[in-house]
């Protein structure tokens, strides 16, 4: 009897505290908040922090951001399971993925670049490098600093005659899909034997875990290269080779010469948003002062919303939203992340593909 | 009364259901792996347990996990044959030599070592161990014994030896702790035994002690060895992550790759709808086979000390 009395008492007991916890649920989700989540490409994870607190602390008080770094094949994964409202990716969606996602929209949010950073004793900056050598030393074709074709284009500088070290990503990276999109397009014995890929198979070097475990090696050991993203390089002080562009200048990895290459490169033409951006690339960009290896990094977004789980009308229009003021107001907080602003040709492409968004077949407000 | 009884069954009940879960925590990974990688073996058949091709650019897709399989046995293998001895070293000492006001904090500070994240042994590998290494070993044997193959190469210190090293490293507490567990299950009487048949403190612990102890201190030894095969972090921070034929380990200077740093470093920008993320998948599966298989004899072998215990206890 007492028995009974105690597992009755431990049911009520149990039902006020579940009742109690949906109730609290309830209060706290008060109408008019809007939540948002994506997922994805951690590169451009500090600078959409930056954009998410902005936007949610001065700009709209009632919509909350929630994007998760996963890396972009998680991200793509997410949006075509369409658990997320919006993915990030540093390379766009191959036809494969496309098929698995149709009708998604790439909406370029800011531009990278890969440095080729390097650590030679009393070579502490102006090291000059075309994508030819680049793809020979990464290939172990070219294995000695003083090599001839180094050296003659460094006419001013005493190379060292000792092995080249080098170094590069062990995970796989949109930095290294970038850098070795690079190499395919300066090097035909690139591209016929490695190509392109967030992961390659590696024929010589050393891998590290992410651009800190790259620069590890890069800073730890004498006489190394290695590649790292724009950002961390600037913010680390590496010391990073000038280039030789299409142009035939050699130009320094800088936000300013990213922009350019970008911005020349969209004058050539771009796709819309809601094309293949499979083939599209940025690298080898025409401008004079245009740096070599630079990357979009995406949005993804459904073009018709209501097929992501538990999307509404309001929660559509937050996300329309958070995407125009980040392709505008948005790109002023690249610059001090050290992150390339989109140069005003991109941006329009972007609008278009903003004001393209639906839900249930209507046009969602941008502002 | 009545309550007595039911609480007892209950009791019973959430414990068997929790043991299940265990069991069933195991199917459900086991099942998930094969699924996953099902396309793996579909497209390269059991090819993929010899190849050393891993490239996943798109239309070249090629993977084999021999490389990483060979990675993982060697690196492993230098762990044994540095943390072993240290360990047996460690707990002779501790049971056998020790004065009592050494005993508990030597003993206390090995256990500790088994406490520090792995990726703090990965950090320290990183920035400290293997220029030490590079310094005081390899360039020594690079210089001295450079023509043998398995010293060949220019050494970095990012390699097969500093992994397994580093293994080495981790390995100790749980061989050491659990050796010492053995070895003081060793019945006093045959020390006695020995000792007044005239047999030195050596002769004792060679030929009594550790004879005694053997299948129980072969256990420990298996379960440092299950340690080493799953480590992931802090191998993956200085083994150089080469890939591909290059990772076959056929140097102690050169980098390889493990099974475990294989996936770590791969599958989060694994493209979902290709063969490289069931490949990944693979490479787990092949790692949960390993690990079960290694598990397994440490099991039987631990099984077997423990009847041991029991009758020292009679």
């Amino acid at each position: 009897m007492e028995n009974t009395y105690k597992i009755i008492i431990a049911i009520i007991a149990i039902v006020i505290v579940i009742a109690g916890i949906f109730a609290y649920m309830s209060l706290s989700n008060p109408t008019g908040q809007v939540s948002l989540s994506g997922s994805g490409a951690t590169f451009p994870v500090p600078l959409l922090d930056a954009m998410i607190t902005e936007y949610e602390n001065n700009v709209k008080s009632n919509v909350l951001i929630n994007y998760e770094g996963i890396g972009s094949g998680g991200g793509i994964a997410a949006l075509q399971a369409k658990t997320v409202d919006f993915a990030g990716s540093d390379a766009p969606m191959s036809a494969a993925e496309m098929a698995e996602a149709p009708s998604t929209l790439h909406i370029p949010e800011t531009v990278g670049a890969v440095t080729v950073a390097y650590n030679i004793p009393d070579v502490a900056t102006g090291l000059h490098l075309t994508g030819q050598i680049i793809a020979d030393i990464f290939q172990g074709k070219i294995t000695k600093w003083n090599d001839a074709a180094i050296q003659d284009i460094n006419p001013d500088v005493t190379l060292p005659d000792h092995e080249i070290v080098v170094a590069h990503r062990s995970d796989g990276s949109g930095t290294t899909f970038i850098f070795t999109g690079y190499l395919s397009a300066v090097s035909t014995d690139w591209e016929q034997a490695i190509g392109q890929g967030k992961t390659v198979e590696w024929p010589v070097g050393l891998g590290g875990n992410g651009n800190s475990g790259v620069a590890g090696i890069v800073q730890g050991t004498e006489y190394s290269i290695g590649y790292v993203e724009l950002a961390y390089a600037l913010e680390n002080n590496m010391a990073v080779a000038a280039i030789q562009n299409p142009a035939g200048n050699f130009v320094s990895p800088s936000l300013e010469s990213t922009t350019e290459a970008v911005s020349s490169k969209a004058q050539q033409g771009l796709p819309a948003g809601d094309a293949s951006w499979s083939s599209v690339n940025v690298l080898n960009a025409p401008g004079e002062q245009a740096y070599p290896i630079v990357s979009f990094t995406y949005i993804l977004v459904y073009k018709e919303l209501n097929v992501i789980n538990g999307m509404t009308q309001s929660k559509a229009t937050a996300l329309v939203q958070f995407l125009w003021w980040m392709v505008h107001d948005g790109q002023q907080l690249g610059p001090a992340l050290e992150y390339a602003p989109l140069p005003s040709n991109v941006v329009s492409i972007d609008e278009a593909s903003i004001q393209s968004i639906t839900f249930d077949g209507q046009q969602l407000p941008t502002s | 009364m009545n309550w007595r009884v039911s609480g007892d069954s209950l009791f019973k009940t959430l414990a068997t259901i929790l043991a299940a879960s265990a069991a069933f925590i195991l199917l459900i990974t086991a099942i998930t792996l094969l699924n996953g990688s099902l396309p793996i073996f579909q497209h390269f058949g059991l090819n993929f347990f010899t190849g050393t091709q891993w490239n996943p650019v798109t239309g070249r897709e090629a993977f084999g996990v021999l490389p990483y399989l060979l990675g993982t046995l060697v690196t492993s293998g230098i762990a044994l044959l540095i943390g072993v001895p240290i360990s047996l070293g460690i707990a002779i000492f501790l049971v056998e030599m020790a004065p009592k006001t050494l005993k508990v904090p030597v003993s206390y500070l090995v256990e500790l070592l088994a406490a520090v994240p792995s990726v703090i042994y990965g950090l320290w590998g990183l920035f400290v161990l293997r220029f030490w290494v590079l310094e005081y070993i390899e360039n020594p044997i690079s210089a001295a014994l450079g023509w043998i193959p398995i010293f060949s190469g220019t050494p970095f210190g990012l390699d097969v030896l500093t992994g397994g090293i580093i293994l080495a490293i981790m390995i100790i507490p749980t061989v050491s702790s659990v050796t010492r567990e053995v070895i003081q299950a060793v019945p006093n009487s045959i020390r006695e035994g020995a000792y007044s048949i005239g047999a030195t403190k050596w002769e004792v612990i060679r030929h009594w002690v550790l004879n005694y102890g053997r299948s129980g201190i072969f256990g420990a030894v298996i379960l440092g060895l299950g340690r080493a095969v799953g480590e992931t972090m802090a191998v993956t921070m200085v083994i150089g992550n080469a890939i591909g034929p290059n990772a076959v380990p056929t140097s102690l200077f050169k980098p390889g790759q493990t099974m475990a740093s294989l996936i770590a470093n791969g599958y989060l920008e694994a493209s979902p709808v290709s063969l490289e993320l069931p490949a990944y998948i693979a490479v787990g599966l092949t790692l949960l086979l390993l690990g079960l298989f290694i598990n397994v004899i440490a099991h039987v072998m631990v099984t077997r000390v423990l009847k041991i215990k029991g009758g020292a206890v009679e």
